[in-house]
């Protein structure tokens, strides 16, 4: 699997729409500055970015009812932005300052309000999907459930436990796997035997594939299967094949430099600014200055009040 | 009137909880028609509830996970662990997600789940099957634990479980299944037996008059046949007057009808089936000593099997158990002190 991840370079992209790319960039300035945020010592705690996958949660979320729900995982912030896109609670809940979207308690790998959640325990969350999957289907509801989740999650059991629930249950849950080739620190290569798409398959469940980063392009591939794990209902795996651009939290990145340079590469970030100037320039100015804006009235709120308070 | 037994009881419960509320779920392994669960606890429910009763593979961490799940959406959950030494295999879902979800998100996220777990052993079930892993679930955030006491009806606990909004692990000692179901204040010719507290939480069992025992025994719902036997002995033989409470809730533990208790008796012994080592027992104890200190006879007796597997040979699990026998010796020991 490894070669997967480090090809040479792609061709330049299709040209997105507005609105994608002005949520791609959202989240690219956000997770950026986090981690020079952290770097400053104005964040505290830990964080997982997902720089690189921005594309991921962008494609999906139009495909998305506002009945759905979503499980995201520790590596959650694309996913939150890319459905709502409103930084300032989120990074409040980072830095514990009022706003916080869950008063400072749950931090950045839990989170939660009406139709989106995230827990810490890799893999914990698929079970816990199942079942409000298999409320959805019960109740006779359009809505899916969308769980995302890494390479890495594979090594737990509770995934396997919950596939095969969602397969004899026939439920509408829809598994997206950020195959980015590395859990923390370990390669999938030392982590994963066989194969995802096995693993998907040998419970009766379809998996896909998808290799594109363009998100127009993954939802052509994607309408129709989505449709299905939404109307049958059904489950499905889609893994995207994406690449974490970043460290697995902050600083703690081992990989070879020339293993990270091939990675840049690739990075849609300079590419798309290279292919689209005229449009870039602006969105990408845009989102900077409005992350640089909450970055300045969130760092200047109160902390959220203890209980002694 | 008929004696009513406590798996019966308990089966009556949960059928009355299915009937009366469309959103109440039960999962298990086994628990469906015509096999209705590994000791029959939910017979005739999938039959009447089938949509609602679902008999699931042998996944645990699944079955509490999918438990969640259905109480995010706003149903209730009772899950069925077949043996409560499998709960190990639930710990994560229930301590790092349903537990933890009431309080970590900032808000009071609603998960009306219970987990029912029959425990203990005297069975000859062996190392894996016989077990009682309460301690492991004690001082979890928003983890509350109760066992089942021939005392206190299902239905009503059941339904406390439910009502609070937050998980809870239900004890169910095997043993006790077959035992009757007590109603009215009456045990038998000789033991009767009220409640300590408003909410009924605490059931109080004495012979004639409930004034100051000679010693006073504090021992989950498990514990009463034997515990019963014990006092019986002790009162007949050797005129010892002992008075034993039985807890519906474990823990958290509400310890001031406790405390005045305790000190009414100057002796106290708790009893518990789980091994030696960071025990309920100890946690009574702990609390005893914190607020009754100086007003206490003896210092609290814990009365639990040492920290060692439990053996599948009935004459080695018997030496290894509480048995009646050592819960008298512990009585007569006590009356010394």
């Amino acid at each position: 699997m490894a070669e997967e991840h480090a090809s040479a370079a792609p061709p330049p992209p299709p040209r997105l729409s507005d609105a994608d790319l002005a949520s791609m960039l959202l989240i690219r300035h956000f997770e950026q500055r986090l981690l020079e945020l952290f770097a400053a010592g104005e964040l505290a705690g830990t964080t997982h970015t997902c720089l690189g996958q921005e594309y991921i949660p962008v494609a999906l979320n139009p495909l998305l009812d506002s009945q759905d729900i979503i499980f995201s995982s520790h590596r959650g912030h694309g996913h939150y932005l890319a459905r709502y896109p409103e930084p300032t609670g989120l990074l409040a809940e980072l830095m514990g300052r009022e706003g916080a979207i869950c008063g400072g308690i749950g931090g950045s790998q839990h989170l939660f309000r009406s139709g989106f959640l995230t827990t810490g325990v890799q893999g914990e969350s698929l079970p816990a999907a199942v079942g409000v999957a298999l409320d959805l289907r019960q109740t006779g509801s359009d809505a899916l459930v969308l769980v995302y989740v890494g390479d890495g999650t594979w090594g737990e059991g509770a995934v396997y436990e919950a596939l095969n629930l969602a397969s004899l249950w026939q439920v509408p849950l829809l598994v997206a796997v950020e195959n980015n080739g590395i859990a923390q620190s370990t390669p999938i290569w030392r982590h994963m035997a066989g194969s995802i798409a096995a693993r998907a398959l040998s419970f009766g469940i379809d998996h896909i594939r998808v290799d594109q980063t363009d998100p127009g392009e993954i939802r052509c591939l994607l309408r129709k299967p989505v449709a299905a794990v939404r109307y049958t209902p059904q489950p499905l795996v889609v893994e995207f094949i994406t690449q974490r651009l970043g460290p697995h939290s902050k600083g703690d990145d081992t990989r070879d430099p020339g293993e990270l340079d091939d990675l840049r590469a690739k990075d849609w970030y300079p590419r798309y600014a290279a292919a689209f100037p005229d449009q870039f320039a602006g969105a990408d100015s845009q989102q900077r200055e409005l992350v640089e804006a909450v970055v300045r009235e969130v760092t200047a709120r109160r902390l959220v009040p203890g209980r002694s308070r | 009137m008929r004696t009513r037994r406590v798996v019966s009881d308990l089966n009556g419960a949960l059928l009355e909880l299915a009937d009366s509320d469309g959103q109440l779920y039960l999962l298990g392994e086994d628990i469906s028609d015509p096999y209705g669960g590994a000791f029959k606890v939910t017979r005739g429910l999938s039959t009447r509830h089938g949509g609602r009763v679902l008999s699931t593979p042998i996944s645990e961490a699944a079955i509490v996970g999918v438990a969640s799940g259905l109480a995010l959406r706003g149903n209730r959950v009772i899950v069925e662990i077949m043996f409560g030494d499998f709960a190990g295999l639930c710990f994560d879902q229930l301590v790092n997600f349903t537990a933890k979800s009431v309080t970590m998100y900032g808000q009071r996220v609603e998960m009306p789940v219970v987990v029912r777990c029959p425990v203990g052993g005297q069975r000859g079930y062996g190392p894996t099957h016989s077990q009682n892993l309460q301690k492991h679930f004690i001082g979890v955030p928003n983890l509350r634990l109760f066992e089942m006491t021939p005392f206190h009806s299902n239905r009503a606990v059941l339904g406390r479980m439910l009502a609070l909004g937050e998980p809870c692990l239900f004890f169910e000692d095997k043993g006790l299944y077959p035992s009757p179901m007590y109603e009215d204040g009456r045990i038998d010719e000789l033991f009767g037996y009220d409640f300590l507290d408003a909410r009924g939480n605490y059931a109080r069992v004495f012979a004639g008059e409930p004034d100051r025992p000679d010693c006073l025994i504090i021992a989950p719902g498990g514990f009463v046949p034997r515990a019963l036997a014990a006092m019986r002995r002790a009162l007949l033989e050797r005129d010892l007057l002992s008075q034993l409470i039985v807890p519906s809730q474990l823990y958290p533990v509400d310890t001031r009808p406790l405390v005045t208790q305790a000190v009414d008796a100057g002796r106290i012994c708790v009893l518990e089936d789980g091994v030696a080592g960071g025990t309920w027992g100890r946690e009574i104890a702990g609390l005893l000593y914190e607020h009754a200190w100086g007003r206490l006879r003896a210092p609290v007796r814990l009365i639990h099997p040492e920290c060692g597997v439990i053996p599948a040979a009935r004459h080695l699990e018997d030496e290894f158990a509480v048995t009646t026998a050592k819960i008298h010796d512990a009585l007569i020991g006590m009356a010394h002190e």
